[in-house]
């Protein structure tokens, strides 16, 4: 389980525009399931994720995966343990590389990569499985370079590559929120099937309050860097959630 | 005929040179400068250590070594001293410029009176040879793990970290790589030519870029031509025609023009060819296409 303590973050230190996010933060996430992040713009949930995949580091405080201090490792080395997923499709792959290299690439994650040919033969079979389930058509496209994909074929494509070494963590940063209504659905429910089966820890954020209610098991809605909203899913409803958004709103105005 | 086997000659010898230059322009997106003074780098070492009285093969295999170091150097300076890619490697340059003439004392080292691998058999069989030989180590290489990791580098540093890798490290790795071929590549002119010179380095890098670009316009769709190929063709083709200008009547030293000139247009030509019908499509508008021309004042 991924727990967050005492965390605190500050930008621009010492100039006239600091502006402390986190101080004092603390958020426990559960193992096995899906943790929805919601919140206006500037509340602190992308800082969040950042700081938990290791690009922007924080100021103070621990970030425990698996009891273990993540907070001082380097990105690439936090990166072995989590996966993630980002809003632009062309972040999770190599665009100039094929859906096959970019699938042999992933599947060495966190190995030793040496001076042995990438593309074996004997693995084939398993990527054809992994992109059948996503229903797109891609296992028949092995060797189109990535480039030429979709923006929700890519997507699909890092989604799988994000989490094909079973991550302890993975992080879902507005994934969908570059594509299409009907496209984003159709991720957002391969990503649900996806992390059911496998039972993947993961933190999604996401400005959709219908897909946090759907897909989600437990929503924390954050101000200010600050948790000002936390149940289970089942136990609320978009309505209750925009109704919490506009009261925000109205008492920031006022 | 003479002419056209000495333009094949140096051609291949460039080829080496491109091959290497490629791994930083093409597989990196980095136009690593540092080749001007790798490349007579590799030349030098080459003399020094032939004059010492080693073997011709020890001697150019030792310049390529000492040229991954000049690529240690301009990866370090930008990785790990923030220095801008561009800047990093005209630095490395200047530098090389006078450690070169310390290298030997002099800025001109004649070798005639040395081995030369040349020597072991036909000029141009021993560089077909070469080039074969480093074109298949380099295919084998970009098609393992760690050459998979160095392409997606290029393309896409933050995947890179995402598979648990380093991505400096690789950067660091590919530029020595590139800088290794260049100054082999050095050494092998410097034999070629029978002579370590100061100036060889000069405009080298458009060169390279050159034929780099020729290469890519060869049969540009065909993927069952690997890019080392292209690279080869490319400096091959560019040298025949430096060959053939020079037969005209031009003089060596317009060529370097020449280069920058194929460089120049090549390179409009993929950036503008579309912008230049958007161009006349905006044109078409009328001088302009907004109809309030009062800017807004309150609301």
């Amino acid at each position: 389980m991924l727990r967050i303590k005492n965390l605190s973050k500050s930008f621009n230190i010492g100039t006239e525009n600091e502006v402390s996010i986190f101080n004092g933060f603390n958020l426990d996430i559960e193992e096995h399931k899906c943790t929805a992040i919601l919140g206006p713009n500037g509340c602190g949930k992308s800082t969040l994720l950042n700081m938990i995949g290791g690009s922007i580091l924080n100021d103070g405080g621990e970030i425990l995966l698996n009891g273990e201090d993540i907070s001082k490792l380097k990105e690439d080395k936090r990166a072995i343990h989590i996966g993630r997923v980002y809003q632009d499709p062309s972040m999770g792959v190599s665009p100039a590389l094929t859906i096959l290299e970019n699938m042999s690439l992933a599947d060495k994650k966190g190995e030793k990569f040496r001076l042995r040919k990438l593309i074996k033969k004997n693995n084939i079979d398993r990527y054809v499985q992994l992109l059948k389930s996503l229903d797109l058509g891609l296992e028949y496209k092995l060797n189109t370079k990535v480039r030429f994909l979709s923006g929700g074929q890519r997507q699909s494509l890092s989604l799988i590559m994000a989490a094909m070494k079973l991550p302890d963590l993975l992080l879902l940063d507005e994934h969908t929120a570059a594509l299409d209504p009907k496209t984003s659905h159709v991720i957002m429910k391969k990503t649900k099937d996806l992390i059911d089966k496998y039972q993947i820890t993961t933190i999604m954020i996401s400005h959709n309050m219908r897909d946090a209610v759907e897909y989600s098991d437990r929503i924390v809605m954050l101000d200010k860097g600050k948790v000002v909203f936390d149940k289970p899913s089942k136990e609320t409803s978009e309505e209750e959630l925009i109704e919490i958004y506009k009261a925000k709103l109205i008492q920031d105005i006022a | 005929m003479n002419l056209f086997v000495t333009s094949l000659e140096q051609g291949l010898i460039f080829a080496i040179l491109a091959m290497g230059v490629f791994i930083t322009f093409r597989i990196l997106n980095v136009a690593d400068l540092s080749a001007e003074g790798t490349f007579p780098f590799g030349a030098f070492i080459f003399a020094k250590f032939i004059t010492m009285g080693l073997d011709p093969i020890l001697s150019t295999i030792l310049a390529f070594l000492f040229g991954t170091l000049a690529g240690l150097m301009t990866s370090t300076l930008f990785i790990k001293l923030k220095i801008q890619p561009i800047l990093a490697g005209i630095l490395t340059m200047t530098t090389l410029y006078s450690v070169n003439l310390r290298i030997n004392g002099k800025s001109n080292v004649p070798l005639f009176s040395f081995d030369s691998i040349f020597n072991l058999g036909q000029t141009l069989v021993i560089l077909i040879l070469a080039v074969i030989a480093i074109k298949l180590l380099m295919d084998y290489f970009l098609n393992t793990e760690k050459g998979y990791l160095l392409i997606a580098t290029g393309d896409n540093e933050t995947l890179v970290k995402s598979l648990g890798a380093s991505s400096n490290k690789l950067k660091v790795m590919g530029f020595m790589l590139a800088n290794g071929l260049v100054a082999l590549s050095g050494a092998l002119m410097a034999q070629y030519q029978g002579f370590a010179e100061i100036t060889m380095g000069s405009g080298i890098s458009v060169i390279a870029l050159a034929s780099i670009i020729i290469g890519d316009t060869f049969k540009k769709n065909s993927s069952f031509i690997k890019n080392t190929s292209r690279a080869i063709f490319g400096a091959v083709v560019y040298k025949i025609m430096g060959g053939i200008a020079i037969d005209l009547g031009l003089a060596p030293s317009d060529l370097k023009a020449i280069s920058a000139i194929i460089v120049i247009v090549f390179i409009a030509y993929n950036n503008l060819a579309a912008g230049f019908l958007g161009f006349k499509k905006r044109k078409e508008g009328g001088d302009t296409l907004v109809k309030n021309k009062e800017p807004l004042k309150e609301f």
